[in-house]
C-alpha cells in the first residue's frame, strides 16, 4: 500500500480537510466508526497545533502494513519555532497559548503510537499511528445518524 | 558448467572434471536407487522415524524424496526440494510429526548416500574427497531448505493458534460485557461483571453510548458489585464513561461500590464528585425513577407485582 | 458556512448544518452572544448532530460561549453529540463542564420547559 496523501496546512479550513481525508483513508482500511472519530480528532489536534504555533506546515497520511497488521500513519510537520520543552508540552493542561493544553497529550491518548521530534528554531514533527484491531468487533446497535 | 556455478574458483579443466564426477555420482545414485532407498527406509524404521506413516505412504514418500535429492544434485537447482519441503512441512506439522522425524529422516538419507559413496570410492581417497565435496553441499542445502520450511510452518501454526486464542478471549469479553438492559422507558441498567480493564471499559462505553442513543435513555444505573479489584484505574474508567454519557444528556448512577472500596478511592484521591453513587441496585433504580419523574406504586400492596406510573409531572 | 440561528419563543436555536472550521465557530459565538441580547432570549440550544469531530478547540470555545451567555442572562443546552464523538472527547480528556446537554433538539427543548415549570430558573 503506497497511498501517500500530502496536505498543506496553513489555515483552519485545512485542519478540517486534513481530518476528513484522514477519516476517509482510515475507513478504506476498515476502521470502525468509533476509531475513525478518534483518528479524525487526533489529526484535528496536531493540524491545529501547526496553524496555531507554526503558521504553516503539512500533514502526510499514509497506510502501512507491518507484519500483516495494517494501520494508518499520520505525520504532522512544520518548520515553526519548535517546542523548547517536550516533556512539558506532553503534560496534560500545559499550553503556551492559554488554551486547555490537551492537544498533544490528548492526541497521544487517542492513537496507538505517538512520537514527537522538535528542535527550537527548526520545527516540529509529530508521527502518530493507529493499528487496525485484528478482529474488529462491532455491536449490532443503531447505525449512526 | 551447468548448475555448479558457485564453484568458480576451480580452473576450467578441473571444472570439467568436477562436472564429469557429478554426472558419475548421479548415475551411481540412479543405479543404486532401489538398494539405497530400501536401506534408508530400513534405517528410518529402526530409528523409529516412521511412526504414523503407513507402508504405502513410506513407499511413495521415500521415492519422491530420494529422486528429488538426486535431481538437485544433477541440476544444481532446488525448486523441487523447496516445493516438496513446503508440502512436507504442511502435512508433517498438521499430523503432529516432530522435527526429529523429518530432519532425522533426511540426515539418515544423507548418511546412506555418503556411505555408498565411501563404499564406491574408498580405494581412491582423492576421488572420494572430490565426490564428497560435490555431494555434501547439496545434501546440506536440502537439509537447510527442509528445516526452514518446517520452522516456517510451525510459526504459521503457532500464529494461527494465537489468533484463535485472541478471538476466543474476545468472545469471552463480549459475553462478559453484559448488554445494557432497558428496564422502562428512558432507563437502562448496566450490570458489569468481571474484570474491567481499559480495553473492556472502552468497548463497554462505546456500547453503552450507542444504547443510550438507540433507547433515548436519560438515566443509566451502572452496577459494579460484580467488578473485582476496583482501583484508581477502574475508577477512572468509570469516571470517563459517566462523562461520556453526560455528553449525550444521560445521567449515570453508579451502584455497588463496596464501603472499603469507597474508602480506598477517597484515600488515593480519585475524584468521584461528578458521579452519583447509591449503595445498592434497588436504591439506584429508585433514584433513577425519581430523576425521571416516575413513581412506583403497588397495585396489590401485599403482593410482589409493582407497576411504574408516570408522576403528575410527565 | 454560516450556522443558521432560529428564534423560537424565548429560545434561540443554532443548528449546525455542516462541519465547522474554527472561524465558523468563532463567528457563531459572536453572533449568538449578540443575538441573545437583541432578542432577550432566555436560553440557547446548540445542535451538534452533524459534527463528526469535537476537538479541544471546539470544546473550549463552546464552554467559554456558555459562560458568556450565562453572563448575558441565557442558559445554554448543547444537543446532538454523537456517541462516537462523546467517546473521543472523554478519551481526549475533554468535558463540557457545567454546560447542560441533551440527546437531541426535542430533549433539549423538553429540558428547558421542565426547568421553566420548576420556577423560572434555568439550567446552570
Amino acid at each position: 500500500m503506497s497511498d501517500d496523501l500530502r496536505l498543506p496546512i496553513k489555515s483552519d479550513a485545512d485542519v478540517v480537510t486534513a481530518r476528513q481525508q484522514g477519516r476517509e483513508l482510515a475507513a478504506r482500511l476498515g476502521f470502525g466508526e468509533c476509531e475513525l472519530t478518534l483518528i479524525a480528532t487526533a489529526i484535528s489536534e496536531v493540524a491545529r497545533n501547526i496553524v496555531e504555533y507554526a503558521g504553516r506546515g503539512e500533514v502526510v497520511l499514509s497506510l502501512t502494513d507491518v507484519n500483516n497488521s495494517p494501520g494508518i500513519i499520520v505525520v504532522a510537520r512544520d518548520e515553526g519555532p519548535g517546542i523548547p520543552n517536550l516533556e512539558l508540552a506532553l503534560r496534560d493542561g500545559y499550553s503556551t497559548h492559554g488554551s486547555l493544553g490537551l492537544g498533544l497529550p490528548g492526541a497521544r491518548r487517542l492513537m496507538d503510537e505517538f512520537e514527537i521530534v522538535s528542535e527550537v528554531g527548526k520545527g516540529t514533527t509529530v508521527t502518530m499511528k493507529k493499528w487496525l484491531p485484528r478482529h474488529t468487533m462491532r455491536f449490532p446497535l443503531s447505525p449512526r445518524r | 558448467m551447468k548448475g555448479r556455478g558457485n564453484l568458480v574458483a576451480v580452473s576450467a579443466p578441473a571444472a570439467a572434471a568436477t562436472d564429469d564426477l557429478m554426472r558419475e555420482l548421479v548415475a551411481h545414485f540412479r543405479e543404486q536407487r532401489d538398494t539405497l532407498r530400501r536401506e534408508w527406509v530400513e534405517q528410518m524404521k529402526a530409528k523409529g522415524l516412521l511412526a504414523g506413516l503407513t507402508p504405502a505412504e513410506t513407499e511413495t514418500e521415500s521415492v519422491t524424496i530420494y529422486d528429488t535429492c538426486v535431481g538437485c544434485l544433477e541440476t544444481g537447482k532446488y525448486d523441487g526440494a523447496q516445493a516438496y519441503a513446503t508440502r512436507m512441512a504442511e502435512r508433517g506439522v498438521l499430523r503432529g510429526m516432530t522435527p526429529e522425524q523429518i530432519l532425522g529422516g533426511l540426515l539418515t538419507l544423507r548418511d546412506v548416500y555418503g556411505r555408498s559413496l565411501f563404499h564406491r570410492y574408498h580405494r581412491d581417497i582423492a576421488r572420494l574427497s572430490a565426490a564428497l565435496d560435490i555431494y555434501e553441499p547439496v545434501a546440506n542445502k536440502i537439509l537447510a531448505i527442509v528445516a526452514l520450511a518446517f520452522i516456517e510452518e510451525r510459526e504459521k501454526v503457532v500464529r494461527e493458534e494465537r489468533e484463535k486464542l485472541v478471538r476466543q478471549q474476545q468472545e469471552a469479553i463480549r459475553e462478559l460485557s453484559t448488554p445494557a438492559l432497558r428496564v422502562r422507558e428512558r432507563l437502562l441498567i448496566l450490570p458489569i461483571i468481571g474484570v474491567l480493564d481499559s480495553h473492556r471499559a472502552r468497548l463497554l462505553t462505546e456500547h453503552l453510548l450507542r444504547a443510550i442513543r438507540a433507547n433515548r435513555a436519560k438515566v443509566v444505573v451502572m452496577d459494579i458489585t460484580g467488578v473485582p479489584n476496583v482501583d484508581s484505574k477502574v475508577a477512572n474508567h468509570l469516571v470517563q464513561t459517566v462523562d461520556a454519557c453526560r455528553l449525550l444528556g444521560a445521567t449515570v448512577i453508579v451502584t455497588g461500590v463496596a464501603p472499603e472500596i469507597a474508602q480506598t478511592l477517597t484515600a488515593i484521591g480519585v475524584d468521584l464528585g461528578r458521579i452519583i453513587t447509591v449503595c445498592d441496585l434497588q436504591g439506584g433504580i429508585d433514584e433513577a425513577d425519581r430523576l425521571l419523574g416516575y413513581r412506583v406504586i403497588a397495585t396489590d400492596p401485599g403482593g410482589p407485582s409493582f407497576q411504574a406510573a408516570r408522576a403528575q409531572e410527565g | 458556512m454560516q450556522v443558521p440561528i432560529l428564534k423560537q419563543g424565548d429560545y434561540l436555536i443554532a443548528s449546525v448544518q455542516a462541519v465547522l472550521t474554527d472561524t465558523d465557530l468563532l463567528e457563531l459565538r459572536d453572533r449568538l452572544t449578540e443575538q441573545v441580547g437583541t432578542y432577550r432570549a432566555r436560553a440557547v440550544i446548540i445542535d451538534l448532530t452533524v459534527l463528526d469531530v469535537m476537538d479541544s478547540f471546539a470544546t473550549r470555545t463552546l464552554r467559554a460561549l456558555a459562560q458568556s451567555l450565562r453572563l448575558r442572562g441565557a442558559a445554554t443546552v448543547i444537543v446532538g453529540i454523537q456517541p462516537d464523538v462523546a467517546f473521543a472527547m472523554t478519551q481526549l480528556g475533554l468535558q463540557l463542564g457545567s454546560v447542560a446537554t441533551a440527546l437531541d433538539l426535542e430533549e433539549g427543548l423538553e429540558l428547558l420547559r421542565r426547568q421553566e415549570r420548576r420556577g423560572g430558573s434555568h439550567v446552570r
